[in-house]
């Protein structure tokens, strides 16, 4: 079994050897935004503790938060729960059987990209003092 | 454990080009995997400049020029060359098709062809599927039934024989199975779109008797449940069928049946 120990694995990897497509990029962000948002629930319990240990700390919390820093962090954080959400809707219909069509697929996809950005500016339109 | 580079043995490197002859008009050039197991060296990609002039429209017929006239070492698999047979099944410019049915148009510019995407590779373009067709064997691929043989043949009314269109069709390529990031790193455990959609096709199978038993053996983390929608397998099966659907029509009976 020496020659067949040695044998080299296929190239696989998503971008250089296989094509980035639509299916396996929204799965993917899927899952990465469903790990942003764990670490957003850090800051956002980090902003809760702070509003109970008193005003100072909660003064810091609001400087931290409201910096370019913080709030490109929020604005991201706002993005992929809007992601996770509407892709999450996605799921569910395929759960049930529904959707599988690629041109379907396709369109779901687009839907999902774009009801995430949008709702993520609405969201901040609102928001906004 | 996922993972996500190669591994030493498996870098690529560069190969050798082979220029097209003088006063060829029509060229492409073609990049394409090779490993020969008694060098003992890493995988390079070999140029190939061809004449399109004097070739067929198909990959595959590029393939068997450069084979038949410059590079009999050249190893790849095939056999009908018209889509029925799956043994031409290989990573075409990005995506996993059967090279005798993509035409050398539909690629633009250079065309880059690997083995399917992380197999252990036997040599160039012909990469091991022991695993595959074991897994494939592994979810009973027969007719199963208790009863006793009828007279004749087992009847199926015309509804219940639709049910298996779209599933019949599937020729095990495995362009599907190695698409899909799931089964290239749970390949030991996960079956794979492919064979779930052959597990699919007697499940929903009115004739056979062994559907609980079917479920049963399905009933598993990691032999169904690694399939998480992706849909890489649907988008590259080269027979337009629809293995994503198939999988989530066994999870459905998984529920309904609890």
């Amino acid at each position: 079994m020496s020659a067949a120990n040695k044998r080299p694995l296929s190239p696989f990897m998503i971008g250089p050897y296989y094509k980035p497509q639509m299916t396996s990029i929204l799965s993917i962000t899927h899952r990465a935004t469903g790990a942003a948002l764990v670490v957003g629930t850090l800051f956002l319990v980090y902003w809760l503790v702070s509003a109970a240990r008193g005003p100072g700390f909660y003064d810091q919390a609001q400087v931290m938060l409201g910096s370019m820093l913080g709030q490109l962090v929020l604005f991201l954080w706002t993005w992929a729960l809007f992601y996770h959400l509407a892709n999450g809707i996605r799921h569910l219909f395929w759960d049930a059987g529904y959707g599988f069509e690629l041109e379907t697929t396709t369109k779901t996809g687009w839907w999902v990209v774009w009801s995430s950005i949008i709702l993520t500016f609405l969201c901040w339109l609102i928001a906004a003092p | 454990m996922a993972q996500f580079n190669l591994p030493p043995n498996s870098i690529i490197g560069t190969g050798k080009t082979y220029y097209a002859g003088a006063g060829t008009k029509n060229v492409r050039r073609f990049q394409i995997y090779r490993w020969d197991p008694d060098t003992g060296e890493n995988p390079r990609m070999d140029a190939y400049e061809v004449d399109l002039a004097a070739c067929g429209p198909m990959i595959l017929d590029a393939l068997l020029k450069i084979k038949n006239e410059v590079d009999p070492g050249l190893a790849f698999r095939r056999s009908c060359r018209e889509g029925v047979c799956g043994s031409c099944a290989m990573n075409i410019d990005g995506t996993n098709t059967l090279a005798c049915t993509k035409a050398i148009d539909d690629v633009a510019g250079e065309v880059t062809i690997y083995p399917l995407p992380h197999q252990a590779v036997v040599k160039d373009l012909v990469p091991d599927l022991t695993h595959f067709y074991a897994q494939y064997a592994s979810i009973k691929p027969w007719l199963q039934s208790a009863t006793p043989p009828p007279e004749r043949e087992r009847l199926q009314s015309k509804e219940d024989r639709a049910k298996l269109d779209g599933l019949y069709e599937c020729i095990l390529c495995a362009c599907c199975s190695t698409s899909c990031p799931s089964y290239w790193w749970n390949s030991e455990r996960y079956l794979g779109p492919s064979v779930l959609l052959q597990a699919y096709r007697w499940i929903v199978d009115s004739r056979d008797e062994f559907t609980g038993e079917r479920l049963d053996d399905l009933e598993d983390p990691f032999r169904l449940y690694r399939c998480h929608t992706i849909m890489n397998c649907t988008k590259t099966c080269p027979k337009s069928l629809n293995p994503a659907k198939a999988i989530a029509e066994i999870k459905k009976l998984m529920v309904e049946r609890r």
